[in-house]
């Protein structure tokens, strides 16, 4: 078993038209054994900026802190908000400076760009190489799952509602054939003057 | 306040601090994940006015495409560009930071940075990790010797060739070189023969694949084509997969206004006087 997969769990992300989404499932698990129903994997980074961090629960939580820490030390010198490109290179940065022992943990970073509010989606492998890609991304133990389901439904220019069913559609199906990830699901909508949080029904076995 | 406790500026180089509780998951019996891998056909050749630099867009995760519109071809000076092939994350950060210690250099020189230093800098950094920074790159550049190709294996060895290729690709990719390649081609044949050989890798490497993206650099000019040919390109959808609204069933729903209080916009005009008063 990957240690990746030791504590299981999903994280997808899409662009759509002027709005991005991002969603998770809710599990926390040790191997086999479920722990918690509602263990978060994407946090808030900022208004228009979230970040997703499936893999070891432990790094989850440790990599989110210490980005927390970096941002607030930017964002105070800096007296500015943190742009969702500057972040993601910043985690890059810090998972690249652990390249022998890395954090397992692989990032995904979604927001809107000030200014345009142009969508902004990305993710990372566990030592910080960026992918920018122009449709979605997709990380954690249903990975491979995950880029099926997003390949057939995800189409451009969807429009939040839609764009929020699909991303839906496409993360449920995906864990319903993943022991590894499920039990609930959170899915965020992030627009330029809101930002739409879902708690999903789902199976829960 | 910094202090002893906590240091702003974190120390610089490779942390370390994660590898003893890496090795005892391993040794429990837990893989490690992999790394992105680039999988590549990354390949260069000198004609009669420059370099040409090409590589294909597929990275790969173990069998997994991990990206299908990567660029391999990296910025290093305005003179000079370089191609990794090997794991993603370090031939992008070896590049990065071999090129902001080339701009420093240039700073400080105050003249073009010779291609020659480039390939030292990176061999001397590559032969420090003795392979454990898994990046084999391609470097070309024009200065004022010159045309320059480079090859820098992970190890640290270079060599200067007329022609090169590198990647899991580089088998495919060097059957057409040493098929095609002729000294003193005009720029139009070397294209072509850059192309067949990137296309040779993406039709004949499973790690290679997608586009085919092309760097010329001449004296004094640089083309970089991003893509210059899409070799695979994906069919329409037919069908419609899109939901009908209210299909997922939702447990519950917050929405969260963001309230932009105050907007300011600065209209500068460029043909308005400075303000001297």
């Amino acid at each position: 078993m990957s240690i990746l997969s030791y504590n299981g769990g999903a994280v997808v992300a899409m662009k759509g038209k002027n709005c991005v989404a991002i969603a998770s499932d809710k599990k926390f698990g040790i191997q086999l054994q479920l722990i918690s129903k509602e263990f978060p994997k994407i946090f808030e980074m900022g208004p228009h900026l979230y970040v997703g961090l499936p893999g070891l629960a432990t790094d989850t939580q440790t990599v989110h802190a210490r980005l927390k820490f970096r941002q607030n030390l930017f964002e105070l010198k800096e007296g500015t908000r943190m742009s969702p490109k500057v972040f993601s290179s910043m985690v890059s940065n810090m998972l690249y400076e652990k390249r022998f022992g890395p954090y397992f943990v692989e990032p995904i970073v979604v927001g809107l760009e000030p200014d345009t509010y142009e969508p902004f989606i990305c993710n990372m492998d566990l030592i910080g190489n960026v992918c920018f890609p122009e449709d979605f991304v997709v990380g954690g133990t249903c990975e491979d799952q995950l880029f099926g389901t997003c390949e057939t439904m995800w189409e451009p220019d969807l429009s939040p509602d839609d764009l929020f069913e699909t991303i839906s559609q496409a993360l449920m199906s995906a864990f319903n054939r993943d022991a590894g990830s499920g039990w609930g699901a959170v899915v965020y909508i992030i627009e330029k003057d809101k930002v739409t949080t879902r708690h999903l029904k789902t199976r829960m076995d | 306040m910094a202090s002893v406790m906590l240091p702003v500026e974190p120390t610089p180089g490779f942390s370390f601090e994660n590898c003893r509780r890496n090795e005892f998951l391993k040794a429990k019996g837990y893989k490690a994940p992999v790394a992105t891998k680039t999988g590549t056909t990354i390949v260069g050749c000198v004609f009669a006015d420059g370099v040409i630099l090409g590589a294909d867009t597929r990275a790969t995760a173990g069998s997994i495409v991990a990206d299908k519109e990567c660029a391999k071809i990296h910025y290093m000076a305005k003179n000079m560009y370089c191609c990794g092939a090997g794991t993603a994350a370090d031939t992008e950060a070896t590049t990065a930071l071999i090129s902001s210690q080339l701009e420093l250099h240039r700073l400080n020189t105050g003249r073009v940075v010779p291609v020659v230093t480039a390939a030292t800098m990176l061999k001397q950094m590559l032969f420090r990790y003795q392979g454990h920074i898994g990046a084999a790159l391609i470097l070309g550049g024009v200065d004022s010797n010159g045309s320059h190709l480079y090859t820098i294996a992970p190890q640290g060895s270079t060599s200067k060739n007329p022609f090169t290729s590198m990647g899991s690709g580089s088998l495919a990719a060097m059957s057409i070189l040493e098929k095609c390649w002729k000294p003193n081609m005009t720029e139009e044949e070397a294209k072509k023969v850059i192309r067949d050989a990137i296309a040779a890798g993406i039709f004949n490497d499973l790690g290679s694949g997608s586009n085919v993206d092309l760097c010329v650099i001449r004296k004094g000019s640089v083309e970089y084509v991003k893509p210059y040919e899409k070799a695979n390109v994906k069919g329409t959808r037919t069908g419609n997969y899109k939901f009908k609204r209210g299909t997922t069933e939702v447990l519950s729903k917050k929405v969260v206004p963001i309230i932009i209080e105050e907007e300011i916009v600065k209209p500068i005009s460029s043909d308005s006087q400075m303000d001297t008063s």
